[in-house]
């Protein structure tokens, strides 16, 4: 069975010839083939990296941002509105009310720019500089933060103490060289004797880069992007996954336990199994179409309201928890299933008792991977409202709210775009890093739960 | 405050119950002669339970649902009849006062007599109904209970009732997919009519020039509705898309199930993985920011006028986002190819690529048509990547690296602003979403039913 079997004759060794002859070209085609694999791998991880390290790149200075350290003294001349309204006896609460708000009104009528203006030159007292110029150095929230310090506490009057005050977002960009500072004059954003109290003010200690945790407890800006923040974006999406987690988990696990253990197999069960395929590829944007039209068009629920968001989001993720949920149960060994019921266990003591609890680590990542989706998903929203610039911060999940995704979405279109461009990769670190630490927990409970099982 | 109490309640109405179901069926099992139920003892303590709160729960969830309109309707009753003449945004503000006052906060001011009459007869009538409903939801409550805690008894098949409930439950879940299925189709077919009553389908589906003026800008005129430029923009834009992902996506998907060492493995495939959890905005941002302006500035060293918003640079990133998808698909389809064939085509002395493209692909070709299939369906309903990357310019041309447009970014400008739906401006987003639907919808049963074949070929 060795030798003998090849062929001896003339034909066989011209075969031999014309293989030996080919395989030079075949192994470079070997060659050429595993280059081209190696390629696309190499393509696919460039794509990772470069994406990833331009939004790091870009994104990281923008959490630390020039912030002014300087001393505001609380000039008596120049705040109006008297000492705070005590409240009358036998007034109601919103005769009360209005006489606070009738002297916050006063208060905030004063020249806090001109009490701003004297904080900013304590720190450079020689330099000559006019107080409009001087204004553009800080941001525009700075005055809204100052006497918000005077309402807190209206005490604060005739003393001075140290505030801590953002520069503007053209401070921060020509401190930190976004816009060219070789420029000429007349494409800088910023007064050439604004520039030079900057660049004093950092060479003095006075402006130092800080990190700006601001982006986590501010909300959205407009008249003020320095300071504008995701606090509010960031409970509108932490209000939106609560109502899917609470609402998605249970009626996906539900309906995956009906279809998987409990259903008929009839033209009933297929018709629901199909639709689900197919509602799990359709289009994120279609989800929203439904969210105007039923929601918000039809039961007339409030716009840009998360409860609308976290609605259209859940039955966005129902198919991914089905189909993991139904994948899973289905991996249950047949075998538990016959000893329950061989034990005399009923059909829904064996569901609920035994086959369930083996799916929990299944389970758990489907609806970690289904909330990550419902996470970063934009354009839905966008259907519904949530685009709209909201100022405040969402108290419950009726209130206009928008999210995180959208916030992205809003920031990349101001036209600050030098400012905002750094900002905008700041807020998809924030975005992913979330996304990130879902999965690592994720990753923690299953382990831990598979360890237990 | 009112719900906290009520959740308290209906809480402690709860435990009670089933306490009460609990303890009654034990003392059953361990007093007479003949001690065996028919079912355990929890089972008779969710019973008594369900019978005792359900009811209570309908009761207080229909009150929820109609206090307001209610309470609304009762202020405006005592109220004097010229008040209800008022324009609605004033009729609003005169209940809103009579409610201030009612709940103690007061108005500024001083109220009127017939608005401090009305806050009296408001304010006990706000009390009076929260009593009678809280009292009928705790009758309700405690008639269940003591009907239910009666029925116990040996014979009771508790177990089986409360089975049947919990199977009531489920079916009510997996209905839900199904009701959204028939909602997409219904709001979309509703509003795309009414969308056609303004405009001739025929208008819509073979038009050429797409122009939806808005309200504001024009009187009269209603705008050109042609769908065909957001097509082709779609189309085109996916086309590009799949140029570029269908190769990386495949290739690398062979040469790491064939050839990359298992600890490479490893680690490549979820670092590619990555590129499909992360948020489609995030790609739209990185098209605008990086790669449009890398094609512009390519196209310049090279003499080209490329557009740093256009078909090329949305296609390419969103070519990018479905390489995992295509990968990962195209990884399960050839991991189904049988090993024998594999094994016979080396043991013939073919060389491993010459095996993977001669025997493996042929055979797994059809499970890789279905899974291209399934990642056009995808590219074709991407919003976020061609909202900022493509450029918004819905004109009939070729070139991919001018802006264009496509169908579900005219569906974003369309529905973003302040929508009447009674506008056809406004209910044309839902003909392009039924457009969209319907092809996604194609496409999606076609790739399903090839998958599902090639499965069963092998199987």
């Amino acid at each position: 069975m060795t030798d003998t079997t090849l062929p001896t004759n003339a034909a066989g060794n011209a075969t031999r010839a014309l293989v030996r002859k080919s395989l030079a070209r075949r192994h470079r085609d070997e060659m050429l083939f595993r280059w081209a694999g190696i390629l696309s791998i190499a393509a696919a991880l460039g794509f990772v990296a470069i994406l990833f390290g331009m939004i790091l790149a870009k994104g990281m200075p923008s959490f630390w941002q020039s912030t002014l350290h300087v001393e505001a003294y609380f000039d008596p001349e120049l705040i109006e509105g008297g000492p705070r309204p005590e409240r009358q006896a036998g007034a109601s609460e919103a005769d009360y009310q209005k006489a606070i708000s009738d002297w916050q009104r006063a208060v905030t009528l004063s020249n806090w720019n001109a009490i701003v203006d004297k904080a900013v030159r304590t720190a450079a007292p020689d330099f000559e500089i006019e107080t409009r110029d001087l204004l553009k150095l800080v941001t525009s929230a700075a005055r809204f933060q100052i006497r918000d310090l005077y309402f807190a506490n209206p005490d604060l009057l005739g003393q001075t103490v140290p505030v801590t005050m953002l520069g503007s977002a053209n401070t921060d960009n020509w401190l930190k060289g976004t816009i060219d500072r070789n420029q000429p004059d007349e494409r800088q954003q910023l007064a050439v004797s604004t520039r030079q109290l900057a660049d004093q003010l950092v060479a003095n200690g006075a402006i130092r880069f800080d990190f700006a945790w601001h982006i986590f407890t501010n909300v959205d800006s407009r008249s003020a992007p320095a300071s504008a923040g995701l606090a509010g974006a960031f409970m509108g999406s932490l209000y939106m996954m609560l109502i899917v987690i609470v609402l998605a988990v249970p009626i996906g696990v539900a309906s995956a336990v009906y279809l998987e253990e409990f259903a008929p197999k009839n033209r009933w069960t297929d018709l629901i199994e199909v639709n689900i395929n197919n509602l799990a590829a359709v289009p994120s944007i279609v989800f929203g179409l439904l969210g105007a039209a039923v929601f918000i068009n039809y039961l007339g629920l409030p716009r840009s309201a998360p409860l609308v968001g976290g609605l259209v989001l859940t039955l966005m993720t129902l198919p991914t928890i089905i189909i993991a949920t139904r994948s899973s149960l289905r991996a249950v060994a047949p075998s538990l299933r016959q000893a329950a019921l061989g034990l005399g266990a009923s059909h829904n003591q064996t569901v609920f008792h035994h086959v369930l609890p083996q799916t929990f680590p299944g389970i758990l990542t489907a609806t970690i991977i289904g909330v990550a989706q419902a996470l970063g998903e934009t354009a839905p929203l966008l259907l519904i409202g949530m685009s709209a610039f909201i100022a405040n911060i969402p108290a419950n999940p009726l209130d206009s709210a928008t999210a995180l995704p959208v916030q992205i979405y809003l920031w990349q279109g101001n036209e600050n775009r030098n400012f905002f461009e750094a900002r905008t990769s700041a807020a998809i670190i924030v975005l992913l890093g979330l996304m990130l630490l879902l999965n690592a927990i994720a990753i923690f409970l299953r382990t831990r739960l598979e360890r237990r099982a | 405050m009112n719900a906290l109490v009520v959740a308290a309640l209906l809480l402690v109405l709860l435990t009670l119950s089933y306490q009460i179901g609990w303890s009654r069926s034990r003392k059953l099992a361990q007093g007479g002669t003949e001690t065996r139920l028919h079912s355990r003892p929890i089972y008779h303590g969710v019973l008594v339970a369900l019978f005792a709160t359900l009811p209570a729960i309908v009761v207080l969830g229909l009150w929820a649902l109609f206090s307001d309109s209610v309470a609304h309707n009762f202020i405006l009753s005592q109220l004097p009849a010229s008040v209800s003449q008022l324009p609605p945004v004033e009729v609003h503000a005169a209940v809103g006062r009579v409610q201030a006052i009612a709940n103690g906060f007061g108005v500024i001011g001083q109220p009127s007599p017939e608005e401090t009459a009305a806050a009296g007869s408001f304010a006990s009538f706000q009390r009076l109904s929260f009593l009678a409903v809280i009292a009928a939801a705790a009758a309700l409550g405690a008639g269940g209970l003591f009907w239910a805690r009666r029925r116990i008894g040996l014979r009771l098949r508790a177990r089986t009732e409360v089975e049947i409930a919990i199977r009531i439950a489920l079916i009510a879940c997996s209905t839900v997919a199904i009701l959204t299925t028939i909602g997409i189709v219904l709001s979309l077919l509703a509003d795309a009519i009414r969308f056609f009553t303004f405009i001739s389908p025929i208008d819509f589906f073979f038009g050429t020039t797409w122009n939806p003026r808005f309200q504001s800008a024009g009187t009269g005129s209603a705008g050109a509705y042609g769908l065909l430029p957001l097509l082709w923009g779609t189309v085109m834009i996916s086309i590009i898309a799949m140029v570029v992902a269908v190769p990386i996506g495949l290739m690398s998907a062979i040469y790491l199930s064939q050839y990359a060492h298992e600890r490479v493995r490893n680690v490549v495939k979820p670092i590619i993985e990555i590129l499909a959890g992360i948020p489609t905005i995030v790609y739209g941002f990185f098209a605008l920011v990086t790669v449009g302006p890398f094609f512009a500035a390519a196209g310049d060293a090279v003499g080209l006028d490329i557009n740093a918003t256009s078909a090329l640079t949305a296609g390419v990133v969103m070519g990018i986002m479905i390489i995992p998808f295509i990968s990962s698909l195209s990884d399960d389809i050839i991991a189904q190819v049988p090993r024998a064939m594999r094994d016979g085509s080396m043991g013939l002395g073919a060389t491993k690529s010459e095996t993977i493209r001669k025997v493996l692909l042929p055979a797994a070709l059809p499970g890789v048509v279905g899974a291209v299939l399934l990642a056009v369906s995808r590219a074709i309903g991407e919003t976020m990547i061609v909202v900022l990357a493509a450029g918004n310019s819905p004109v009939l041309r070729a070139n991919p690296a001018e802006p264009t447009s496509t169908v579900t970014v005219s569906i974003v400008n369309q529905l973003t602003g302040d929508a009447d739906f009674t506008s056809p401006q406004s209910l044309v987003a839902f003909a392009l979403g039924l457009t969209l639907f319907v092809m996604t919808l194609l496409l999606n049963v076609m790739a399903l039913y090839i998958v599902r074949k090639f499965r069963e070929q092998y199987e």
